[in-house]
């Protein structure tokens, strides 16, 4: 049994370490509740190297215990970036949490236990796993977004965000029972060598996808099931929001990937026009919305409704050039999306919280390098050449025209000009207006450290993208996607 | 006698099979209501010993008619349906306690075999049983509408759902020990000597099993749904004639069911506590007595009944809040160490009971 | 029909009743009893299928605790139920049609009996009369199923975080309260003294 569990070692390290990290915080102080931080960022460093030396030491994927558990490349790349944009996130959580009091340790472990079902989600091999993994992510976040518990926002969103994502679990679960009666297992290599002998377009299939697509939608907050998103990234804790706008993206690809790609695959054509209504749905609505939004949070809420519009393009061509370009896209926005967010945290302080366009008048004569730095993150969500946006927009219209749907590859672009006009009036804002406040920007070295080198990072990705992109094409193609 | 069987043989199979199994459940429940009767009778009596008083002792001879004299009295009593009270809910409350009290005997094993429904997850069944009862209690304090009685439910919920917890844990304990869900087997699992009886090994189990029994039943000292002193009588206050006498049947019958419950898992039901010595179980007339049979079940039933009284006269009532903490933070932590040490001596085949 | 077809018709049938009844009685706390008599004769349907652990345990979890709770909350709510009633009527037209588009669509995609599984689910297999469900669960929860069975223990813990988070406070400075470990080890002699005194004076 030992050697059988072997194989998942990382989720199991980093349940045990999130076990002794809560209690471990009882023993700290508030004082030294840094211990408490270390320790977390430590262990996820640990389990980084752990998900690195089992994942990309042998050629071939490995099935596990008893079928439920998969070690794949494409499950070790999206590990990997998962524990990475979840250290990102809290390197960034740290000085906010600080400033708003909330710095307590429950942040941490729910942070770590969201983690842990981030990653059981990215290497489960079986519905029922990645239904549980799902759970035990969205079940953090609930918690998460409702740390501020004394705050009528954040207790309103995290209840939003609660109800809205139970129902989107019980469409997901729906669509998964009406898949185990179709097909009687819940394997998704069951699943895929039991669609491959089916007919397509059966009613009974199209019934069941119906569902799951409604709940991944759910998930990724895809028009029209975005409802919750906006109001939970305003209400919840600027930290909080980070998170959720980085690490849970890539997760969620991960489980579209494992459901759609691998196990539904033979079945694209029935989910895939499905999914490309949501999708442009996603882009119109979201870059339209965002145009009117004068909160940050909102706006960039809206934001993240268009550029999942795009990933959701990406997997619709359900090609492995459309594979590849939506991961590329969805790696690079958790990116964009962690600085963005990090500059609303750094032009917080304590007792202020800064969240509307206002905040960020006239950056430009307050710090001209963070200025430079938020150019450079509007440009990249914008998808202005020579920025990473651009290359990953490219690369998912370049599918999306490959696979000869010219008339949503010209709502994409359009869409994207429009959006063009939100991300430039915040330059217009920094560049050419007054600073409404004139408080000087505190903070310390590794938090301005890092974000310098999260926003040129999008910068030289987006000059020599090659690298990550070979990488994404690699990882799948490993995976026979 | 002959024309008896042959009448017998002209009802249609179906309505045989029904036939005996009502005539089970007759040969259970009369003597149930019985043995609840004078366990009122038994309580009063021995309270009043306590007491220094002499208990009931003018209806029949020394009081023994007593517990017939009330069932009539509550008989012919008028059923007052408070104004503006749920009429429905009110009067399906004190069914709602007693049926789940009553259906539970239906897996209790008298003797070897001697069980109406011989099901295989009969401990599941029991705790599933006994969690039902709080509806009638609930029920009750919520058609009533009196602030009495609500309150009253509302100390019983709490305190039902915390006890059940402990509860439950204990019976994981036995389940483990014995490594079976029915009563029979687990019983015949303590079957050797008195010394394998579940009770040693498992002797917290037995302490928590039991305390949260009493608790369960809302008796003395855990009787804060009813604690006269602060809301007259509980859920119970705006209930008269049957009414009553239905909540006072259900508790009476819990608190035996408690008792059963306990022997048959802790004190193995009715294995003699000689088994084994043959010199005694051998001998003619002495060994029926000695040897295992119902009068020992019985005899074990009694001695937790007369626990029950003993708490009554003895101890003073918890308050509300130490309740929830005896419950929480003593219970809780025992099973779990507790079973924590048994999965140990499983895993390591330590099994001095088998 | 079977004596056991005769009790799942009853079940069933009961089963459905209460369900409609759940969503259709005005009386919240009688909506809460329906939904506990839906469980206890699904309950009964799970028995008849011989799986008495889920039967067993669907009433112990659900009609024996979680609905306890349910009905303690209700009872303590004070719905007021114009305000209900008023924005009900707000949201009819819109809840209809889009009740009416799901059902047509439900219809046109299940048109063609595509479910009709009768053929396929014909024969229930019938277990060997010793076939103990509770056992046969345990075996595959934790051979086949371990890990998902681990994970769900880990949903349950972040609950039990999540809600400790939230709901438990910090005493306020000034406020008394009684430490009962204080309390336990007095000793007769802190609170008592005994004083001989001489009879008659």
């Amino acid at each position: 049994m030992m050697s059988a569990f072997e194989i998942a070692r990382p989720e199991i390290f980093l349940l045990i370490a999130a076990c002794v990290v809560l209690l471990l915080d009882l023993f700290v102080g508030k004082n030294a509740r840094v211990v408490t931080y270390l320790a977390t960022q430590a262990s996820l460093l640990t389990t980084a190297l752990l998900i690195y030396s089992s994942s990309f030491n042998q050629e071939m994927k490995v099935v596990g215990l008893d079928r439920m558990y998969v070690l794949d490349e494409l499950a070790g790349f999206l590990k990997i970036s998962i524990v990475g944009f979840a250290m990102l996130s809290f390197i960034y959580a740290r000085k906010y949490l600080r400033d708003q009091n909330l710095w307590r340790g429950e942040f941490f472990v729910l942070g770590m236990t969201s983690v842990l079902g981030m990653l059981i989600m990215s290497s489960g091999y079986n519905l029922l796993v990645l239904y549980l993994g799902l759970e035990v992510l969205s079940l953090s976040m609930y918690a998460l977004v409702a740390l501020h518990r004394d705050n009528g926002k954040a207790i309103e969103a995290a209840m939003k965000y609660f109800i809205l994502g139970a129902v989107g679990s019980g469409m997901l679960l729906y669509g998964m029972s009406l898949l185990y009666g179709i097909s009687g297992g819940l394997g998704v290599d069951h699943l895929s060598t039991f669609f491959n002998a089916q007919p397509a377009n059966d009613v009974k299939v199209l019934f069941a996808l119906t569902f799951i697509v409604a709940g991944l939608a759910f998930k990724l907050g895809a028009v029209p099931f975005h409802m919750w998103l906006p109001d939970v990234y305003q209400g919840a804790p600027t930290a909080v929001t980070l998170f959720l706008g980085s690490a849970p993206k890539v997760a969620a690809f991960a489980l579209v990937m494992r459901i759609l790609a691998e196990g539904l695959g033979s079945v694209e054509e029935s989910w895939s026009q499905m999914l490309m209504v949501l999708g442009l749905l996603s882009i119109i609505v979201g870059n339209l919305f965002a145009v009117a939004q004068h909160n940050m949070k909102r706006m960039l809420a809206y934001s993240t409704i268009s550029h999942m519009g795009f990933i959701i393009m990406g997997v619709i061509t359900s090609s492995h050039i459309g594979y590849s370009a939506a991961m590329f896209y969805v790696v690079t926005y958790a990116l964009m999306s962690a600085a963005a967010f990090a500059l609303l945290i750094l032009l917080s302080r304590t007792g202020y919280e800064a969240e509307t366009l206002d905040d960020l008048k006239g950056l430009n004569e307050r710090s001209p390098w963070l200025a430079f730095l938020v150019m450079l993150m509007m440009l990249s969500m914008m998808g202005f050449p020579l920025t990473v946006g651009f290359y990953s927009k490219l690369a998912v219209i370049q599918a999306v025209v490959g696979k000869e749907l010219v008339w949503p590859a010209v709502i994409m672009v359009v869409m994207s000009v429009v959006g063009a006009f939100y991300y430039l009036r915040v330059l217009k804002l920094m560049y050419f207006e007054k600073p409404a406040d004139n408080t000087t920007i505190d903070v310390g070295i590794d938090f301005y450290g890092v974000l310098s080198v999260n926003s040129l990072l999008l910068l030289g990705l987006g000059v020599f993208p090659g690298g990550l992109m070979a990488l994404c094409s690699a990882v799948l193609s490993a995976s026979q996607l | 006698m002959g024309f008896l069987a042959s009448m017998w043989d002209l009802v249609p199979d179906v309505l045989q099979t029904i036939i005996v199994i009502l005539l089970k459940i007759v040969a259970i429940l009369l003597p149930l209501i019985l043995a609840v009767a004078y366990t009122t009778l038994a309580e009063r009596k021995v309270i009043g010993f306590m007491q220094v008083r002499l208990g009931p002792n003018r209806v029949g001879p020394r009081g023994l008619f007593q517990p017939f004299a009330d069932v009539l009295k509550l008989l012919i009593k008028e059923v007052v349906i408070p104004a503006e009270s749920n009429r429905y809910l009110f009067l399906l409350a004190p069914m709602l306690a007693l049926v789940p009290s009553f259906v539970a005997w239906s897996v209790i094993p008298f003797f070897d075999g001697g069980v109406l429904a011989n099901i295989n997850a009969g401990l599941l069944f029991l705790l599933a049983l006994t969690s039902l009862g709080v509806y009638g209690i609930i029920l009750a304090g919520w058609a009533s509408n009196s602030k009495y009685a609500m309150l009253s439910a509302l100390r019983a919920g709490a305190q039902v759902i915390s006890y059940e917890i402990a509860m439950g844990f204990a019976l994981v304990g036995v389940l483990m020990a014995a490594g079976d869900l029915n009563l029979t087997k687990i019983v015949n699992a303590q079957s050797g000597s008195i010394f394998s009886w579940f009770i040693w090994p498992l002797f917290g189990l037995f302490l928590v099993y039991f305390i949260s029994g009493v608790a369960e039943t809302n008796r003395a000292p855990f009787d804060v749904a009813e604690g006269e002193s602060e809301i007259v009588a509980g859920f119970h206050v705006e209930y008269s004639g049957m009414g009553f006498a239905l909540f006072f049947l259900a508790e009476y019958a819990n608190m035996i069911l408690i008792s059963a419950l306990t022997s048959l898992m802790f004190l193995g039901g009715w294995l003699s506590p000689f088994q084994g010595l043959t010199f005694l179980t051998d001998t003619p007339v002495i060994g029926w007595v000695f040897g295992n049979g119902i009068h020992w079940l019985f005899f074990k039933i009694s001695i937790f009944l007369f626990l029950y009284l003993w708490f009554r006269a003895t101890f003073p009532r918890y308050r509300y809040d130490q309740i929830m903490r005896l419950g929480w933070k003593v219970l809780i932590p025992v099973t779990i160490v507790w079973i924590f040490g048994e999965m140990i001596a499983v895993g390591l085949g330590w099994k001095p009971w088998l | 029909m079977t004596f056991v077809q005769f009790l799942f018709n009853i079940y069933a049938g009961i089963t459905i009743a209460a369900a409609i009844g759940v969503v259709t009685v005005r009386n919240s706390v009688y909506a809460a009893l329906c939904l506990i008599l839906t469980f206890f004769s699904s309950a009964a349907i799970w028995i008849l299928l011989e799986a008495e652990f889920l039967g067993i345990v669907l009433v112990l979890v659900y009609v024996g605790a979680v609905m306890v709770l349910f009905l303690f909350v209700i009872m303590m709510l004070d719905i007021n139920r114009e305000q209900l009633v008023e924005r009900f009527i707000k949201y009819l037209p819109a809840g209809i049609a889009v009740a009416v588009i799901i059902a047509i669509e439900m219809i046109v995609v299940i048109q063609r009996s595509a479910f009709d599984t009768s053929e396929q689910y014909k024969a229930v297999a019938q277990n060997a009369p010793d076939y103990n469900n509770t056992e046969a669960l345990g075996e595959l929860l934790y051979t086949q199923y371990l890990y998902p069975f681990e994970i769900a223990a880990v949903v349950l813990l972040v609950a039990i975080i999540a809600a400790i988070m939230l709901t438990l406070r910090k005493r306020a400075v000034n406020v008394r309260s009684q430490d009962i470990e204080k309390q336990l080890r007095v000793r007769p002699e802190d609170r008592v003294r005994l004083v001989k005194m001489k009879s008659g004076q």
